[in-house]
């Protein structure tokens, strides 16, 4: 009997009048949301209020910071010695492959330079800081330390050392959102190495994997097999490492094969990333190239090749 | 003195509620995260409900959607939905004990998870994974230390 009286009694101010404004701002929450979803009103909100919003990130990233100066800070002598060792090793071994490295990447100049082709190896990269991850179950994000002040422009491909990781999706004054090729909402076009079979990987769901839904039946694809990109849609720049394919199978409707690949960047692991410039040809034909031939200093001089008959005529004429 | 003090310290645990939100766990530790925001507005609206309102629920979903950078307006909608339940049983559920009313902290919980999940539906989103689920569940048991933690702290500085 008490319980039914407290409900009615006026202490919370009416409960037809609550109800009321209950149903108000559930509607009005409604009315926001489908007009968020419509238009896209809080990228322009939140690029606004980015000013405060930032900072707040950063201070919400502080005592992850903290926990890692911290086990910088007890981490005993020891472990750090063995630490130097190793790192120093890697380091060795880095160096070597780099010397290595930079003279194929030599030759491949000079070759390049041979056939006279307009590209370079060289990219042009920006280099940026991860300052939030974002790996939840609907979106596989990454927030980044550069923004539209340091030139960073929507739909640019960001890679690591192994390979893509996906493209920037929003464009802050400071920070960069980037959205992962394991996210459930993103496709790449893809390229398998071995065999040349274009398909299209997909994000997943379930970790950081990738899928691959629509191969056909016939195609012979194994576990192992390599990702590149594909250039296709001309977003990503082609012969970039994607990922691995881990598992073969069967598509439920049995129409395709479906296999799931690893990606190749260690997208749950980096702390700095690369930013592409370059950003792929525009899809549509290409210009049509000027046709190569050997540098011009390696052809033989007309000079050269005119005087030399020249000197040995002289030479021919006296002798009868 | 007392009054401004009470103020900022309300208003320093909705924020500290919404950091708290933010700070980034590593990707195994991510659906532990209980949903602070909710966990702090119910301690208040059981303490002092006058202080909590509908409108005070719907502006601080409003913060929390822009600082998350999700759909504009869908974390006011749990929260007040949330508020407003509270409110309706304030007087029965602060004379629950302690492991009953974190029962009750448990169901609203999940009552604010299904309700997410609708809105998800409706935006076109997928089902997530089961861990999505343990985080209610973290909640619920925390909330004996937070509301006892809280209530000390209120004590200690006098705050109504």
């Amino acid at each position: 009997m008490a319980l039914a009286r407290e409900e009615s009694s006026p202490l919370f101010a009416g409960t037809a009048a609550g109800t009321l404004r209950l149903i108000m701002y559930l509607a009005l929450a409604m009315v926001l949301m489908v007009l968020d979803h419509r238009n896209g009103w809080m990228w322009h909100l939140r690029y606004a209020t980015s000013i405060v919003i930032e900072p707040l990130y950063r201070l919400a990233g502080v005592p992850a910071q903290g926990m890692h100066a911290m086990s910088v800070a007890f981490s005993d002598r020891k472990l750090l010695t063995e630490q130097n060792q190793r790192l120093r090793e890697d380091l060795l071994l880095a160096n070597a492959k780099l010397n290595r490295m930079a003279a194929v990447a030599e030759q491949n100049q000079r070759l390049k330079e041979l056939l006279d082709t307009q590209h370079s190896l060289e990219l042009n990269v920006q280099l940026a800081h991860v300052i939030h991850v974002d790996l939840g179950a609907y979106t596989h994000r990454l927030t980044l330390s550069l923004g539209a002040r340091d030139g960073i422009k929507i739909g640019q491909p960001v890679i690591d050392a192994h390979g893509l990781m996906g493209q920037v999706v929003e464009v802050l004054p400071t920070t960069t959102s980037v959205m992962l090729v394991t996210d459930p909402n993103h496709a790449v076009p893809v390229v398998i190495e071995r065999t040349g079979l274009r398909t299209v990987a997909y994000g997943s769901r379930d970790g950081d994997q990738l899928s691959l839904p629509n191969i056909p039946l016939t195609a012979d694809v194994h576990i192992g097999d390599r990702l590149l990109t594909s250039g296709l849609g001309g977003r990503f720049p082609p012969g970039f490492p994607v990922g691995q394919i881990n598992a073969v199978g069967q598509a439920p409707n049995g129409l395709f094969l479906e296999a799931h690949a690893r990606p190749m960047a260690d997208i749950d692991r980096s702390e700095d990333v690369l930013l592409l410039h370059d950003q792929a040809e525009p899809a549509g034909p290409p210009t049509p190239s000027v046709p190569a031939g050997p540098p011009a200093e390696l052809s033989p001089t007309p000079a050269a090749s005119t005087t030399s008959p020249a000197a040995t005529k002289p030479a021919t004429e006296p002798a009868p | 003195m007392s009054r401004r003090l009470s103020f900022w310290w309300f208003t320093g645990t909705l924020a500290f509620a919404l950091l708290s939100m933010l700070v980034p766990l590593p990707g195994t530790l991510e659906p532990f995260k209980p949903y602070w925001p909710a966990l702090i507005l119910l301690y208040w609206a059981l303490e002092s409900g006058e202080r909590v309102s509908l409108g005070l629920a719907f502006a601080m979903g409003l913060g929390a959607d822009l600082l998350d950078g999700v759909l504009l307006g869908e974390q006011s909608l749990r929260l007040c939905a949330l508020v407003f339940i509270v409110l309706r049983f304030r007087s029965r559920l602060r004379f629950f004990p302690m492991w009953q009313q974190a029962l009750a902290v448990l169901a609203l919980l999940l009552n604010d998870r299904v309700l997410l999940l609708i809105v998800r539906a409706f935006a076109g989103e997928s089902l997530p994974p089961p861990a999505w689920w343990i985080s209610p569940f973290v909640g619920a048991a925390l909330w004996p230390f937070l509301f006892l933690l809280l209530d000390d702290l209120r004590v200690r500085l006098r705050i109504q």
